[in-house]
């Protein structure tokens, strides 16, 4: 039996029948066409369909979309139309910190997420925020400096933190 | 063939067809879980309960959500103890002051638990029924000493943690039977903590962990209390590694004689790659690492 959930996606007002075996990301893929939320694993290990639960990175695999029920749900094309990460996804080009770029909306929120609750990570804080978040191609390296050249872009410095520099 | 069929047929990943019913008090969730005939689970923030049925390691017809039920939340002080809802996150119990304050070790093991995301939606509670023997937090309420509120049909009951963890994933809960919260006696301020694990990486299963308390009274170590996790099919209580300390200063000399008593205290499984007498050898070392940083709260 379907249930009617109701939530909110990327800032709109969403009322749609899910089966309840449907996860999160299942739903914002097909049903709602944001293909941005990307399915590795789907077991919770890899970090590719991590979106913003009430503000708080989850995995979107391992959550029912029943379960957003009453929720407020921003995934990569929602910090993309407000902008709210581009200055984050800029420093990602910037320093190649993407090359297939399936990991790269994972780590965006996992960033994002971070930045917010603490604007001056270090690189070992910044390790330990994307700890649950798999890339195959990069080594992490150049993704680690993305995260903490945002930092000190957001803080107004002009230096950023490097493994070199600590 | 239709996405849902392949879903059913030939997605191993994805859930098999189950109910999903809301419970809005614990009567309701009991009601729901009878009616079921014992084929249904409790769900909280599915973070063990979603990738097992995904894995089709479980099939259960229906899942209750008891998100909802009241009981289930908060942390307070009351009556002597600390009261930890079953629907913390791990999250929360990584932020929380007054778990900080009466059950540090819960703090220290919380950074160990998953990764920060798993962190945002698992419980404790749903940690705690899982029993996974390789599990920080089933370890660090054994070692506080900490009781498991139970309610079912039948009543509520305060569970010991050294009564709780039966066998591999088996508790002391009866079926139907939900895991309301874990209450912690308040611990004197003198009181020393100490936690740690082994991982090869952050965020991984640890190959062993420890966590400590014990009481320090004219000198000498009073009601010391050690538990290791990731080293059997339950977290295991270090009696023998107690003993050796209970009466002693806690000196390096009372440390390697903890560290010595731990093999009659541990008995690793086999594992391939990875021998028991490693396992028993790193379970050595860092019980000696956890005893000689104990610390009480700050």
């Amino acid at each position: 039996m379907k249930h009617l959930l109701s939530t909110t996606v990327n800032g709109e007002q969403v009322q749609e029948a899910v089966s309840p075996r449907t996860s999160l990301a299942d739903f914002l893929r097909e049903d709602m066409g944001l293909t941005g939320t990307h399915l590795g694993c789907e077991m919770g290990a890899c970090g590719a369909c991590l979106v913003l639960m009430d503000g708080a990175p989850v995995h979107a695999c391992l959550v029912l979309a029943v379960q957003a029920e009453g929720c407020t749900v921003e995934t990569i094309e929602g910090l993309t139309e407000t902008g709210a990460a581009a200055d984050l996804q800029a420093r990602f080009h910037d320093r190649n910190a993407l090359q297939c770029g399936y990991c790269t909306n994972g780590m965006l929120m996992s960033a994002q997420a971070l930045l917010a609750a603490n604007p001056d990570p270090s690189r070992d804080e910044i390790r330990d925020a994307l700890s649950g978040n798999y890339c195959r191609c990069t080594g992490y390296e150049a993704i680690v400096d993305a995260i903490a050249a945002t930092a000190s872009d957001r803080a107004g410095r002009s230096e950023t933190k490097t493994e070199a520099a600590q | 063939m239709q996405l849902e069929e392949l879903r059913t047929e030939g997605g191993k990943v994805k859930l098999p067809s189950f109910e999903y019913l809301r419970a809005r008090s614990m009567e309701e969730a009991w009601a729901l879980h009878s009616e079921a005939g014992g084929d249904a689970l409790y769900l909280s923030g599915g973070h063990s309960v979603v990738p097992s049925m995904a894995l089709r390691l479980q099939a259960p017809s229906r899942l209750i959500d008891i998100s909802q039920i009241a009981e289930l939340r908060g942390v307070s002080v009351a009556e002597g103890a600390l009261r930890i809802g079953a629907m913390t996150r791990h999250a929360e119990v990584l932020a929380d002051p007054l778990i900080a304050h009466h059950a540090p070790l819960l703090s220290q093991a919380a950074p160990h638990v998953a990764h920060p995301a798993i962190r945002n939606r698992g419980t404790i509670g749903g940690n705690l029924a899982l029993a996974d023997p390789a599990s920080e937090f089933p370890a660090a309420v054994l070692a506080l000493r900490a009781e498991i509120e139970a309610n079912g049909p039948d009543g509520r009951r305060l569970i010991a943690a050294d009564d709780f963890f039966l066998d591999l994933y088996e508790t002391a809960l009866a079926p139907g039977e939900l895991l309301t919260a874990i209450h912690v006696p308040l611990p004197p301020e003198s009181r020393l903590f100490g936690f740690d694990e082994i991982a090869r990486r952050r965020g991984d299963y640890a190959m062993v962990g420890v966590a400590a308390q014990a009481d320090v009274a004219g000198g000498v170590i009073a009601g010391a209390s050690v538990t290791l996790f990731s080293v059997g099919f339950t977290p295991v209580r270090a009696r023998a590694a107690e003993q050796a300390l209970d009466g002693a200063p806690l000196s390096p000399e009372s440390i390697a004689r903890a560290q010595a008593a731990l093999a009659q205290d541990l008995d690793p499984p086999d594992d391939p790659g990875f021998p028991p007498e490693r396992r028993l050898q790193l379970a050595r070392v860092l019980l000696g690492r956890v005893l000689s940083r104990m610390e009480p709260v700050k």
